[in-house]
């Protein structure tokens, strides 16, 4: 699903320039849970842009699905951004004056997919959240866990190729932090493709495989046994 | 383009922080506000002015003899000579596209020596020998009667149109005029008509004081042969008389023997350029109220832009997470447009209606306390309204131009970044 092959990234700060990404080789297959793992500065957030196609590498081959990412217009990139992937961040990033349900009709929205239609999807997503009943609130109405699961949602309802998720239960307690792993994995347990960024180990340990990423370089890449998060919850 | 979720987030974004809002849209409503009454302010005066002109035809000139100035054909100069009626057929002959040609002769008394006397009552007026034609050049509106016709030239008939000036010195108030006899320099005429004139310039007392007799009589009654004092000649709408004018004064030239660059010696005087150099007065009168409505309608735009980038910079995020979900960056750049061109336009429309109201309520205090002078009925035609529109909308673009630009030089990444 997603290939990368000897990629480098720096960015420029004044006169000095920042080597973050030194040569990342790196591939996931469909319907893998991978957790993508390093303290602040390891270049993960980095990693994670730039499979997100929001950031371009310097040098190095990435191909999305079979379709090689490079050198995209602003006008491609939103295209495949909004076909291929799915995102979800530490702070939710929930649009604050839109309903909720209206949140996760924004990429349909975006698709192009009728009013309705649009309606009806994002509706579906929300109750597989389990968020059915708050359709029609405000993000500022909803606690933390809530949030994170609509924007879960929001980044389902496009029915992308990958999630990404930028720490998804770093501004959660663990209780709701588990609640929300419990979600992810059951998405993954339906065959979708999901990388999860995070510096915390249990969060890790509930993927199924876990990548360490360390100034700029893969130091470790293995396979685990996945904690299933329903337990805690 | 027009769906509803785009316009509820105008409508969102606009509401968000309604004083803000308010205090921008006023700059624009201020700035075409000013455009409409002053334009309609520029329309008032040159209805004023246009009404002085009343409906004289406009295209029209006069042309008078003079003494020629230059020797030619044997012929000395400082040599009078006068045009003949035998003139206007050549000239009619000769030159196209004139309307009318009427020659006339005048009798002048008024504040002369009296020349004209009904028993013991007399006037001293001005007496005109004219072709019927010359309502249509000099329009009057006859108010009892007739004016002179064709069998009065033909069977040269002494009858008389007399102004309203003339009646109310020579009868009593309630007098019966029709049918009346005057004596003009000890000759009898039949009062067959009266007229009054429609003018508020400073001549109007010497035109209602003036009296009409056809052209035949006049030069039998008053001895003047075949002698043309002058003429007034128009030309038809589609063809301007100060073109004309040159072939047919090259015309008179040639009849007469003058010198072919003898400027001198025939006068006349072209309605048509005089009229022209008002009308160039309004344009620039006009321009000038575009150019200061524009002016302040720029501030107001700058005003526009500047709360655009505001806006922009207050969504930032809001922009990244779009454009991370798959949102086209066309599709920003129309919302942030469309959002100012709404903006504008709404607040524009105001100062419109604002406006009209204004030009409405002096219309109505015009009316109220009676007609000023040189000012008459100042307002703003649909066109002109419409190209406010036009500019408005224009303006919108124009300031959302540069917002609707910053929002999608933001790259995504940097845009989600920012808290």
């Amino acid at each position: 699903m997603i290939e990368i092959k000897d990629l480098h990234k720096s960015y420029k700060m004044g006169s000095n320039s920042l080597h973050v990404l030194k040569g990342i080789n790196f591939t996931v297959k469909a319907g893998e849970l991978v957790a993508i793992m390093g303290s602040s500065g390891s270049g993960k957030s980095t990693l994670l842009n730039i499979i997100g196609i929001l950031d371009g590498a310097d040098s190095g081959d990435y191909t999305l699905d079979g379709v090689p990412i490079e050198d995209l217009t602003e006008t491609k990139a939103a295209q495949y951004r909004n076909k291929f992937l799915g995102f979800v961040f530490q702070s939710f990033n929930l649009i604050n004056y839109k309903t909720a349900l209206e949140n996760v009709a924004l990429p349909l929205y975006y698709q192009k997919v009728g009013r309705k239609e649009r309606q009806k999807k994002a509706l579906n997503y929300l109750e597989k959240v389990g968020l059915k009943e708050w359709a029609t609130h405000l993000p500022s109405e909803l606690s933390g866990g809530q949030k994170q699961r609509v924007a879960i949602a929001r980044a389902m309802a496009a029915e992308p190729k990958v999630l990404l998720a930028d720490e998804p239960t770093g501004a959660l307690d663990s209780k709701t932090s588990y609640e929300v792993m419990a979600l992810i994995q059951q998405i993954n347990d339906e065959g979708n493709t999901i990388l999860v960024v995070t510096h915390e180990e249990d969060i890790a340990h509930m993927c199924k495989r876990i990548v360490h990423l360390k100034d700029g370089v893969i130091v470790e890449d293995k396979k685990v046994e996945q904690v299933r998060a329903e337990q805690y919850v | 383009m027009f769906n509803k979720d785009r316009w509820r987030e105008i409508l969102e974004v606009l509401t968000s922080n309604v004083w803000r809002t308010l205090f921008t849209a006023f700059g624009v409503c201020w700035g075409i506000f000013i455009l409409i009454v002053l334009l309609a302010a520029g329309k008032g005066l040159e209805n004023g002015i246009r009404a002085d002109f009343g409906d004289i035809a406009t295209n029209t000139m006069f042309m008078w003899t003079r003494s020629t100035t230059k020797a030619y054909e044997g012929l000395p100069k400082g040599r009078s000579f006068e045009f003949k009626i035998s003139d206007v057929q050549a000239i009619r002959d000769n030159v196209p596209n004139l309307r009318f040609i009427s020659p006339r002769n005048r009798l002048s008394g008024f504040r002369g020596g009296s020349n004209v006397v009904r028993g013991i009552r007399t006037g001293a007026y001005n007496i005109y020998g004219d072709y019927p034609e010359i309502i249509n050049q000099d329009p009057m509106s006859v108010t009892s009667g007739r004016f002179i016709n064709y069998n009065d030239i033909l069977e040269k008939r002494k009858v008389a149109v007399i102004g309203k000036g003339v009646k109310s010195d020579l009868y009593e108030k309630d007098e019966d005029v029709l049918g009346t006899y005057i004596k003009i320099q000890g000759v009898n005429f039949m009062v067959v008509g009266t007229y009054k004139k429609n003018s508020n310039d400073g001549d109007g007392e010497e035109e209602q004081k003036e009296v009409y007799v056809p052209f035949t009589s006049f030069s039998q009654a008053f001895n003047r042969g075949e002698d043309v004092g002058w003429m007034a000649i128009t030309a038809h709408d589609g063809s301007s008389i100060s073109v004309l004018k040159e072939k047919i004064i090259e015309v008179m030239r040639q009849r007469h023997k003058v010198h072919p660059e003898d400027n001198r010696a025939i006068g006349h005087f072209d309605l048509y350029e005089q009229f022209n150099r008002v009308e160039s007065l309004f344009g620039a009168l006009k321009g000038v109220a575009y150019i200061v409505g524009i002016m302040v309608l720029l501030s107001g735009i700058i005003g526009v832009s500047n709360i655009m980038l505001i806006v922009v910079k207050e969504r930032t995020k809001e922009i990244g997470i779009r454009r991370a979900l798959g949102e086209q960056p066309w599709s920003i750049k129309l919302q942030i447009l469309m959002e100012s061109i709404f903006l504008t336009i709404v607040s524009g429309m105001t100062g419109i209606i604002f406006g009209s109201l204004v030009i409405y309520g002096i219309n109505s205090l015009l009316d109220s306390v009676g007609p000023v002078d040189m000012f008459i009925n100042p307002s703003v035609s649909v066109g002109v309204v419409t190209g406010a529109l036009l500019i408005l909308m224009f303006s919108g673009l124009l300031a959302g131009f540069i917002p609707a630009n910053s929002a999608i030089r933001v790259r995504p990444i940097e845009a989600l970044r920012t808290e």
